[in-house]
């Protein structure tokens, strides 16, 4: 069964891309966090909840934000047949530090809700109330033959219809979020949703 | 006591993250929780924290929480209150 990427957006570099179009940047220099702060404020979005978020979420949500405007997924499907599929290489290490520092003193209550890597899941699952199946693997680097077969696995066996899948990693300042709509082929916008293409565009973020 | 109400919204608003509101959005008998600022239980865990470290008192009584954290008002006469006692 062929498979379509519907949209994509990267967040790396301080950069902001949907679909291959700059939606925001910000000074290289400027920390992710700010930069991430900064977007959102761009963008006008309104949900208090992400200033309370850990770097990891904030980064993801954002990316399924701005890959998720205007696709109304949640119009077109059931919430119980859109997946989640995520993957990073450093899991929760950016919180569980930081977690581990205030252990030294006084433990904050804040960031260990925050000491899973799923957890950015959660929070996009939350906004846009998708109900599917959702998974997160940690992998040495971006697996793009084994997200692509996964993927399609799960529509194959009829546990989803559409899926959110992709890359979303922070440690300190380093990042990458790479996010993709995949649905079956209906819309043929941005290609196939194959191992190559997937591995293309998360390797054109690092431009 | 205004002054100890003017501390406790800024060190709410940098212990909670709460980037998006400023001290002068909070009122003094407001609610925190729910209706109010919206707070929730890891908000409530991180206001114990928050006077444990900035106030070194100990809510001992986790009864107390929801009248002690009513409002910034009530946090600030319990301080006040525990200060005076030395409780």
């Amino acid at each position: 069964m062929r498979l379509d990427i519907s949209a994509w957006c990267t967040i790396a570099n301080n950069r902001i891309q949907k679909n291959g179009g700059e939606l925001f940047r910000d000074d290289a220099s400027i920390p992710v966090t700010d930069f991430l702060v900064n977007a959102y404020k761009s963008f006008q979005l309104d949900y208090p909840k992400f200033y309370k978020m850990d770097g990891l979420s904030k980064l993801g949500w954002l990316a399924a934000e701005v890959l998720l405007k205007l696709e109304n997924i949640t119009e077109r499907y059931s919430q119980g047949d859109i997946a989640l599929v995520l993957s990073n290489r450093n899991s929760s290490l950016d919180t569980d530090i930081r977690y581990f520092e205030t252990t030294k003193s006084m433990a904050s209550p804040a960031l260990f809700v925050y000491t899973l890597p799923n957890i950015v899941m959660g929070e996009i699952c939350i906004r846009h109330g998708f109900k599917g199946e959702n998974a997160l693997f940690v992998f040495e680097k971006f697996e793009s033959a084994f997200l692509s077969r996964y993927v399609q696995n799960l529509v194959e066996a009829n546990d989803c219809k559409a899926c959110v899948c992709g890359w979303v990693d922070l440690l300190a300042n380093n990042y990458n979020a790479t996010l993709f709509l995949i649905e079956k082929s209906n819309t043929e916008k941005m290609g196939e949703f194959s191992p190559e293409n997937i591995q293309n565009i998360y390797e054109s973020t690092n431009g | 006591m205004d002054k100890l109400i003017a501390d406790l919204k800024e060190q709410i608003i940098a212990q909670l993250n709460l980037q998006h509101i400023k001290p002068e959005d909070i009122g003094d008998d407001q609610p925190l929780f729910v209706e109010g600022l919206g707070l929730d239980s890891i908000d409530a865990l991180e206001l114990i924290v928050l006077l444990q470290q900035q106030y070194n008192i100990k809510l001992n009584n986790a009864d107390d929480g929801p009248k002690v954290f009513r409002s910034v008002k009530t946090m600030a006469e319990y301080i006040t209150q525990h200060q005076a006692t030395g409780k």
